[in-house]
Order: C-alpha cells, then structure tokens, then sequence
C-alpha cells in the first residue's frame, strides 16, 4: 500500500467538492435540512408531550450521530459512483493503484465529507437548540468512530455489489444505511424493540453506539460496555467487508465484469 | 514460451472462457520493443477480452501474459507503472478542469514535474487552451485527446489503445497517428493498437494481428496479410474473412 497513491485519489474527490456545487449541497444541504426539521420538531415534542427528560438532547444527539453513519457510508458508495458515472474505473484500475489502495481513498474522502457535515451540524445544533455536542465528553471520539467504520463497511459491501451487478445495484448506495436504521435505536432505546428485534439490534453496532450515547446524556460517564461491543463487531464487520469485496473483485475480473461496470 | 532479446510482451497459450463459450482460444504471440502492434478482427472476435486481460482487468482462463519478462500476474503494480492505456469509450471525472483529472493521474503514477509533463503534453495534442475547463465542455474529440494525454503522463514503455482515433476529425486523427509514431522513433514506445478503421491499420502498423472467433488466424507485416488472404487492402482482406461467417 502507498500512501502517496492513497493521497493522489483523495485529491480527486476534492478537486470535484471544489468545483461542484451540487456535490458540495450533497454535504450540507440534506444534513442541515435534517437538523432544522427534525430539531424544531424534538423542541416541539419537548415542550408539549414529553416527560423524557432530556428528549431534545437525546433527539438532537442523535440526529447528528446517525449522520455520521450515513455520510461514512455514501463517503464511499457515491464516490465509488462518481467514478463509475464518468467512465473513470478503468483508467483508475488500469494505473498502478491497487483496489485496497483505492478503497482507502474513498476511505479517506468520507472521514473530509463527515468532518464538514459535522462541523456544520454541530454548529447548528449549538445555535438552534443550544445543543452541545461536546457534553458526550470523550466518549464522543470512541462513539464516532464506531459508526465511520460501520459505516465503511455498510459501503464497502455496496460497492462491492455494484461492481457485480452493475446499475441495478446503484440504489444501494443512496439508502443502505436506512436499512439499519429501525435496528439501530437511533431515536428510541433499544429496550421498546420488540424480543426477536432486540436480539438482531444486539448484533449491530450502531444501536450499541445510540444505547451508550443516551447512556451518557442521562449519567455522564463513559459508556465502556456498549463501546466494547460495538468495537468488537465492527472488527468483525470491516473485516468481513475487506474479504468479501477482495472475494467479489476478484469474481468480477474472472467474469470479466470491470471493464463493463456503469454500461 | 520463447524470450527474444527485445520481447516485451509475451502471450502463451492464453484462453478466456466465459460461461462455456470461448472468447479468446489459446492464442500466442508477442510484441517487440518499439514496435506498433494493430488488433483486428470482426466484432466478437475476442480482441476487447484479449486487451483487458492485458491490462490486468480480466482474469484469463488459462494461459501466461509477461510484460518485460514479468508475469502479469504477480508484479501488477510494477508492470502497471509502466504501461498506460487509453480509448475512446472511456472517459475523465467531468466536473474536474483538464488539469485537474491529468495532476491525479500524474500523482497515481508518481510523475515526477508533473505540471511541466502535463503543460507539454497539452501542447503536443494542441489542447493548451482547453487546460482550466471542466472536462465536461469538452468536445468528444478534445476528451479523446486529453485521454492520450493521461495515457502517456508516465512515459509508458507499452501503450494499450482501444480505437483511440475513433471520434477525431480526419486532421486530428492524421495529426494523432504522427505523433504517436514520432514519440514511438524517440522514446521506443511500443503500442498495442486497435482500430476498425483498415487504412489507419496499414499506415501505423509494423506488425498486424488477425483475431477471428478467440483465434489467431494471421500475424505478419500488412502486405504479409494481404498476400496470405489474397487482397488487395487490409480493408478487403478484412471483408473477406468478415463475410465469411
């Protein structure tokens, strides 16, 4: 793997968020709609139906933590369509770039994409709703980090069954992730999940990484349980992502597919 | 599989299958260095499939590709540094300026100068003008032009071009073919070409390969061709065997 080659393809996507202004309202518009709608919905919710104590908080928390989730994994899904659209995939795997390399690349552009989104959220939240993102503490840089690499890997697999099935697969990459949203417990606690659901949340790292940041909403604290499962099945998930999209590339070739991706 | 001194691709044997049909059949040959090799054949004869498994895209069935005596195979990123390729149904990221989408790929190959490699280039294909326009504006034949340029960014030893002048003006495509023999004189390039259009065949290949149905069915000089298939072009020869099936 070399760094320098990582980094050359990183400049690619951001020579397009430069020049683009429809990719770069891909980055703040939808996010920032979010943020307005569902906040002042929450603040309403809060003055007039809640006895949850901090429901706002909770609310608002979570809204810009399930971003994160959703632009890690469109940092590489819709990257990866970007170079599909443009009929760019064979000048890329025909140059010496290895498919790890560019997984990484895209890798790399998603974690700029979120620090922005973030950014602008976190911004927002503090303005509209005087909602501190910091009052997570420490535990914040553990909690984010579980959900980019879920969502790394949520993409990595959309992108490894575009490359396979081609344009049919393209919808993967807009909505994946709302798959697992229900499943999640982005805005609920795990515990109002029916048995059998509460049991397929168990294996999903997200709703481990929702539990602990109510966890320390309410208590303060560092949610080290709920952080050592999502760790752990994120370990698991990447991984299996890594092997199945090595796995599928390599059918793809022998299929002679990638020369034929975006037709 | 025979080493000359000067082989710089060597195919042995190679086959690709795809779901029981035979694209490309245990076919054999190599290219020289500095030596502009032409791919015809009829449509479906398995000049497309031979190219991307060339180029590491597709996997082959069976058989051997070494490129300056290296299997493809293990050395990918080492042989890859030093080839390109181009065609005109490929094309660049649209948003980014001219400059823009040839400074990555300048930076994937690890060019050194890059912004003098990329500002000469822009000369030699008379496109200077178009460098800080999205590459979006572009014409069909400015595209095909700035893909060249991407295709020789790395001072390739061996050029893999899938119908390069398909979508160039006459003038352009003339001007395209004397340049690509210039810098094959200079730089000792060698070129792996393919094209539908017989006449340019003839005026830029030293050597052609004949594929028909995944096999070799001729390789040798154009005149060498035109006598085994008695024509009088390649263009009749290439009817010939066309009609035939």
């Amino acid at each position: 793997m070399k760094v320098s080659r990582v980094l050359a393809y990183t400049t690619r996507h951001l020579f397009l968020y430069k020049r683009s202004l429809p990719r770069l309202m891909e980055v703040f518009y939808w996010p920032v709609l979010d943020l307005l709608l569902w906040g002042f919905v929450s603040v309403y919710l809060g003055r007039h139906a809640g006895d949850v104590p901090g429901f706002v908080t909770f609310f608002i928390g979570a809204l810009i933590l399930w971003d994160i989730l959703f632009r890690s994994q469109q940092g590489i899904s819709v990257s990866f369509l970007e170079d599909m659209w443009s009929r760019n995939l064979l000048n890329i795997f025909v140059s010496p770039l290895s498919p790890a390399e560019y997984v990484s690349s895209l890798m790399l552009i998603s974690i700029v994409k979120l620090l922005l989104t973030s950014t602008v959220m976190a911004t927002l939240a503090w303005l509209f709703y005087s909602f501190d993102i910091f009052t997570l503490g420490f535990a914040l840089i553990p909690l984010i980090a579980n959900l980019v690499v879920m969502g790394w890997s949520v993409g990595i697999i959309t992108m490894a069954l575009i490359l396979r099935f081609g344009q049919e697969a393209e919808i993967l990459a807009w909505g994946v992730a709302l798959f697992f949203q229900p499943v999640s417990a982005v805005f609920y606690p795990v515990e109002v999940l029916p048995g059998w659901v509460r049991t397929i949340a168990l294996f999903v790292p997200s709703s481990h990484v929702f539990e602990g940041m109510r966890k320390v909403i309410s208590n303060g604290g560092f949610p080290t349980e709920d952080l050592i499962w999502a760790f752990s099945l994120n370990a698991v998930y990447i991984a299996s992502a890594a092997l199945f999209f090595s796995w599928n590339f390599s059918v793809v070739k022998k299929k002679g597919l990638l020369a034929k991706v975006g037709e | 599989m025979s080493s000359g001194v000067n082989s710089i691709v060597e195919v042995a044997g190679l086959t690709k299958v795809f779901n029981g049909t035979t694209a490309v059949d245990n076919i054999s040959f190599e290219m020289y260095e500095g030596e502009i090799l032409g791919l015809i054949g009829p449509n479906g004869a398995g000049k497309t499939t031979t190219l991307q498994m060339l180029l590491g895209l597709t996997t082959p069935t069976s058989g051997q590709i070494r490129l300056f005596g290296l299997d493809l195979r293990k050395n990918r990123e080492e042989i890859l540094n030093k080839v390109n390729f181009s065609s005109s149904y490929i094309s660049l990221p649209f948003s980014l300026t001219v400059r823009e989408n040839l400074m990555v790929f300048a930076r994937l190959y690890g060019v050194r100068e890059p912004k003098k490699m990329i500002n000469g280039l822009l000369e030699t294909f008379e496109i200077d003008g178009i460098g800080n326009i999205p590459t979006r504006r572009l014409s069909s034949g400015q595209i095909t032009r700035v893909c060249l340029c991407k295709a020789l960014l790395n001072n390739p030893r061996v050029l893999f071009l899938d119908e390069p002048t398909a979508s160039l003006d006459p003038d352009i495509a003339d001007k395209t073919r004397k340049l690509l023999q210039r810098i094959r004189k200079d730089n000792g390039l060698s070129i792996l070409y393919t094209s539908h259009n017989m006449k340019e065949m003839e005026e830029l290949s030293d050597r052609i390969l004949f594929m028909d149905r995944g096999k070799v069915i001729a390789l040798g000089r154009p005149e060498e061709i035109e006598k085994k298939f008695h024509g009088a072009s390649l263009e009749e020869v290439f009817l010939k065997i066309a009609r035939l099936e």
